[in-house]
């Protein structure tokens, strides 16, 4: 393990003018299992990879709805991943109450950001080791969010974080354009794309236990694919016909 | 014998204590409890408005009057917050002072989050909602009637919230005397003419108004009218409202004079 002078709190910068503490919850990030999420025009969508501890246990959940127009999918600590979660539903119904209208995915990404960057600042904690990848649709559209420990985040056309990720854009990267007129079916097929990548070779590979989708867009209130539901879709991936994909 | 509980109304409330001599047993200062509004002071009278085809027109008079007392004669009684949401305001004067400056901090802080979306009218009009039901449950309500009208992406927005908090939405609102008195003469004219442009609903808000100033004696005759529309938002100059001329009355003064 290697490690840094000035790393011991997150009250002190380095030197070079850097924060440790906060870099190495950047890499906390890194350490969960990938995670996508990508968008057209009328919807948002996550893709990600759960992972067991065990072959006699359950795998970790990893898509978690917040409300009927956003979710998130996480990488990182769970159980910090939980909290930030009941603190955006708080937000939401909180925001529904007072204004009886559904809050805006750029203003709720901006209240846990400002959370996050709370935890940045203060002896004596640490700061959040996950980071939020969030997908909504309001009236302004589809949106997808990035949030990280630092407090900063980050709106994407699409993105994936979390182990090997790196792959994962790279295919995004490649295929970006084409994702605003695609079909949701579309989009979860590249999505679906996009998480392969980021398994070694040596491993299983995608299948219904490993792979939670969660879709939102227009008349699509948030709803999580997984388990069998999501059989439908990795068949699709497996027939590598991707459905009217190429134009 | 069952007593009849009135409506506190202004002039009808024993101020000088009356009716109850002093003694030195209600003379001493009470002093866990705090006194709430319990009768507005200074208050406006009706607030009406009415959707036409392409946006909403609501319209009140400027007086605010101290018991029956014309007190105040060039009050403005509706107000922009944002730029697409007016309200217009009944009763206690200060009230609305109040609630503005708390709408007006909630519009900056809108407009400070800078993300190309702003609050709508509608959002708006809930959040004053949500203003007046909780000071209602702290028993110190916001003495009024508010009307919120405003025009968004192509749709009007009308609705009415009270001192106590309820709340809802219709194609014709009016407050106060107006309630009784402008809203069958508004709800017929709808009736008789669905499609209203901008200038019939003028005009009817002008004709309520002028309706108003004669039977309500707490109204007067100049009068302000508001629009929001496509064209955003406006909140007209002080209108003086043509009356019947009196001059019958003239007339006999002076033959009386002449006897």
């Amino acid at each position: 393990m290697y490690r840094n002078h000035y790393d011991s709190d997150i009250t002190t910068f380095s030197p070079s003018g850097r924060i440790h503490q906060i870099e190495y919850a950047m890499e906390a990030v890194k350490q969960g299992g990938a995670a996508v999420a990508l968008k057209s025009k009328k919807f948002a969508i996550l893709v990600s990879l759960k992972r067991s501890s065990s072959d006699l246990g359950s795998y970790q959940k990893k898509v978690f709805q917040v409300d009927d127009h956003v979710g998130i999918a996480i990488s990182g600590l769970t159980a910090d991943a939980r909290m930030l979660c009941n603190y955006m539903r708080n937000e939401c119904s909180n925001y529904d109450y007072v204004y009886e209208s559904k809050i805006r995915i750029e203003r709720l990404v901006t209240k846990v950001a400002d959370k996050h960057q709370l935890h940045t600042q203060g002896y004596g904690g640490r700061p959040y080791g996950v980071g939020l990848l969030v997908a909504g649709y309001d009236q302004l559209g589809a949106h997808i969010y990035q949030t990280c420990p630092s407090g900063n985040f980050y709106n994407y056309k699409s993105i994936s974080i979390g182990s090997r990720s790196q792959s994962a854009k790279t295919y995004l990267e490649k295929y970006f354009e084409q994702f605003e007129d695609c079909s949701l079916e579309q989009l979860i097929v590249h999505g679906l794309r996009a998480l392969r990548e980021t398994i070694p070779n040596s491993d299983t590979g995608l299948n219904s236990k490993n792979v939670a989708i969660g879709i939102v867009g227009e008349n699509q209130p948030f709803k999580i694919i997984e388990e069998e539901n999501a059989q439908p879709y990795l068949n699709l991936l497996e027939n590598e016909e991707p459905v009217e994909m190429q134009i | 014998m069952q007593q009849h509980v009135s409506f506190p109304v202004f002039g009808q409330n024993d101020y000088f204590n009356y009716k109850n001599p002093q003694t030195l047993e209600n003379r001493m200062p009470v002093v866990d409890a705090k006194k709430k509004t319990q009768d507005p002071i200074v208050t406006g009278t009706s607030v009406i408005a009415i959707k036409y085809n392409g946006g909403v027109v609501m319209g009140t008079d400027m007086l605010c009057s101290y018991g029956s007392l014309a007190r105040f004669n060039s009050i403005q009684r509706m107000e922009k917050f944002g730029s697409y949401t007016i309200i217009g305001a009944g009763g206690e004067l200060s009230d609305f002072q109040s609630l503005s400056n708390t709408l007006n901090d909630l519009v900056t802080l809108d407009h400070c989050i800078d993300d190309g979306s702003k609050l709508s009218p509608s959002e708006i009009y809930n959040y004053v909602a949500r203003v007046m039901y909780n000071h209602r449950n702290k028993g110190d309500p916001l003495w009024n009637s508010l009307v919120v009208m405003g025009y968004q992406n192509g749709s009007s927005f009308l609705g009415k919230v009270d001192l106590v908090g309820t709340c809802f939405k219709d194609d014709i609102v009016c407050t106060g005397y107006g309630a009784h008195i402008a809203l069958p003469l508004m709800r017929k004219a709808a009736l008789d003419n669905p499609n209203m442009n901008l200038e019939q609903a003028k005009k009817l808000i002008e004709d309520c108004l002028r309706v108003l100033f004669y039977r309500d004696a707490r109204s007067s005759k100049k009068i302000q009218i508001s629009v929001a529309n496509e064209n955003g938002l406006e909140i007209s100059e002080p209108i003086e409202l043509d009356t019947y001329m009196w001059q019958s009355g003239e007339a006999a003064v002076k033959s009386f004079s002449q006897v």
